[in-house]
């Protein structure tokens, strides 16, 4: 019961935060609405036990991509114009596309069987995930490194060309 | 019995008392909601502590009285400078973003008070042992970042952008060190919990046996709360106060008790990590935590009476380009050092081979390839 | 477990209480006498010249990539350190690729000057 208060209210957190991004005038807050967001999001991952992946969103969407997104805000001087409208003409489309997608979305994720594992959660899930680091997802662990080198490389010949 | 068990001996009686009369739950929600209150006024306490002792050992290693007139050695000053700056008017720019320019003095605190629900007071008495208590922490710290950038840019101030941006840039900068650093740490215990990590302290505390790891985490902890000799975004004779320029009153308190408890919270990390945390002979454990965590605050005190100011090139270079090497290659070393299969009463000479290897060239290269020249651009 | 998470929930809306209460308490017993020459902007007591926002510079752009990047990097080789003790030499051999792609992503961006001045 507790648990269905939690959800509910986490959920809010984050729909209000992606909504909010999306309707304020003001750019900074719409950054600060994203950090919302995945706050809402972090915490909806603490309900599924998940506490580790939790940690990650803070550290990293937080502590990292949302400085960055709030760096190139504050670049952007233009954009801080308070009296520039959120909504356009266009709005009613967009609502009917976005609706659409929704409704999709309800219908796949409803009616999918999706196959759940049946097995317990592993009583030590960080050991689990280091041992499996270094035995099946190997490569996939290795080929992180690559991409993160992949990103600091392009991040920077882009950013040096100025 | 024993001195240990007075703490959660306290906390079972009051929740037996008060489940008697209410219902499961709420019973259970208020003995959480009493240990939140203990920890906040414990912090609150401490910090109002540490601003007169700061100013009082400040004094003394200046040759000089710190303040002596408010009640008998000054004890009663913390409470007069909060009564000042409560009673002070709230001055908000024109310029400024109303909401960021509230926000962020609030946001600045939560981070440094949700570091405590992790820490180990005691052999009994941490709050929640939570699995991966090293990566709360951590992540914790990169929040701060947001609400700093919230103060610099909220005041619509040129200056007060400018000292954000630094005090953020020097924040992340260390933050990746500092991660390297715990995670020898981390290798060495095998678990992310604050607890094992003191318990797996036996027979000597990590500072011992990983000396340079030590060192990276320290001098990465002085940085992460803006200390001098890395006090930059808060220098008054350099950009007058950084960030929180446009603040008085009582939003100007916030952002010192934020780093205050910042300064505790960190330096409680250091024992915790790498002084064996609560472990000690005779007395309880929460004291002996106590009794560390104050000489580790003191040597806080003691490096800003010392050292002068770096400058932002100097900070970021020094993180980038010496600090984050270091704490890789540290990291390689342990970990060699682990799997050599070594008989275990050659484990610690061999870390110590392995750290005094890493620090005779770290030293080399530092001495050989520092410029001795200022840089012509400083902005 | 998730008992833990109701502690630190209840410690953030603690956390959060503090400062609105010690604002909103300044708020009540504070003098309000606003004048213009209190709300205008600091800048060592003289007037603000030019456009408040400045336009900054790339290389802070740049720090923060780098730290996104190596930001991962950490938060990746967690779980990699918990578990090392237990595992076998290969662990150590994953870790030395890991970490040698990462210096020398760290070393091109050295060698390119992404690391250069403030």
């Amino acid at each position: 019961m507790a648990l269905q208060i939690a959800f509910v209210i986490f959920s809010l957190i984050a729909l209000i935060g992606a909504f909010l991004v999306v309707t304020t005038r003001r750019l900074f807050h719409s950054a600060l609405a994203l950090v919302l967001s995945f706050v809402g999001v972090a915490g909806l991952y603490i309900l599924l036990e998940a506490e580790f992946l939790a940690a990650l969103q803070i550290l990293i969407y937080v502590g990292a991509i949302a400085i960055l997104i709030i760096f190139a805000v504050i670049v952007t001087r233009h954009l801080m114009d308070p009296k520039a409208r959120a909504f356009n003409e266009q709005w009613w489309r967009a609502a009917l596309v976005a609706a659409g997608l929704f409704l999709i979305l309800v219908f796949t994720i409803a009616k999918v069987p999706w196959p759940v594992s049946e097995a317990p959660l592993p009583t030590n899930v960080i050991f689990s995930m280091g041992s499996s680091f270094v035995g099946t997802y190997l490569v996939p662990f290795e080929v992180i490194s690559v991409l993160l080198m992949v990103a600091l490389v392009g991040a920077i010949i882009i950013a040096r060309e100025r | 019995m024993d001195l240990e068990s007075i703490f959660p001996r306290l906390q079972e009686i009051i929740a037996q008392w008060l489940s008697s009369f209410l219902p499961g739950w709420l019973a259970e929600l208020l003995v959480i909601l009493m240990v939140v209150l203990a920890i906040v006024l414990m912090m609150v306490v401490v910090v109002m502590v540490l601003t007169l002792l700061e100013r009082k050992i400040l004094g003394r290693l200046q040759d000089r009285i710190g303040p002596n007139r408010v009640g008998p050695y000054g004890v009663i000053q913390p409470v007069a400078d909060t009564l000042k700056l409560l009673f002070k008017e709230d001055i908000v720019p024109e310029k400024a973003d109303k909401l960021l320019h509230l926000l962020a003095p609030i946001i600045i605190v939560v981070p440094a008070l949700m570091v405590w629900a992790v820490m180990p007071f005691g052999k009994k008495l941490v709050a929640a042992d939570l699995n991966i208590a090293v990566l709360y922490v951590i992540a914790l710290g990169s929040v701060t970042s947001i609400a700093i950038l919230m103060a610099g840019w909220g005041s619509g101030n040129k200056y007060s952008l400018l000292g954000g941006f630094r005090a953020v840039a020097q924040l992340f900068s260390y933050e990746v060190p500092m991660g390297l650093a715990v995670l020898s740490v981390v290798m060495a215990a095998g678990s992310m919990s604050l607890q094992s990590i003191v318990k797996a302290q036996s027979p000597l505390p990590f500072a011992f046996v990983q000396p340079i790891a030590f060192l990276i985490y320290f001098i990465c902890g002085v940085a992460e709360v803006n200390r001098s000799p890395f006090d930059l975004p808060e220098a008054e004779s350099e950009i007058i106060a950084g960030y929180h320029i446009e603040y008085t009153g009582v939003k100007f308190a916030m952002f010192f008790l934020a780093e205050y408890i910042n300064t505790f919270a960190v330096s409680a990390m250091v024992v915790t990590l790498f002084l064996g945390g609560w472990k000690g002979p005779i007395l309880p454990s929460y004291v002996w935590f106590f009794i560390k965590v104050a000489i580790v605050v003191y040597v806080f005190f003691w490096l800003r009476a010392s050292f002068p100011r770096l400058r932002i090139d100097q900070l970021l270079n020094f993180a980038w380009k010496f600090l984050v090497p270091l704490g890789m290659v540290n990291l390689l070393v342990t970990g060699i050092v682990v799997k050599l299969n070594v008989p275990v009463w050659l484990t610690v000479p061999a870390y110590w081979a392995g750290n005094f290897v890493i620090g005779v060239i770290a030293l080399y290269l530092l001495t050989r390839f520092t410029p001795k020249k200022t840089p012509v651009s400083l902005r | 477990m998730l008992n833990q998470y109701l502690f630190i929930g209840i410690l953030a809306l603690a956390s959060f209480a503090v400062p609105v209460i010690g604002i909103g308490f300044a708020w009540l017993i504070s003098p309000k006498r606003a004048n213009p020459l209190k709300r205008s902007i600091y800048e060592c007591g003289l007037e603000t010249i030019g456009e408040t926002w400045v336009q900054f510079r790339v290389q802070y752009y740049i720090y923060a990539l780098v730290f996104a990047v190596f930001d991962v990097e950490i938060a990746f080789l967690l779980p990699w350190a918990v578990a090392y003790n237990r595992l076998g030499l290969v662990a150590l051999v994953d870790v030395v690729i890991f970490l040698g792609i990462l210096a020398t992503a760290l070393a091109y961006a050295w060698r390119k000057g992404a690391l250069r001045w403030s």
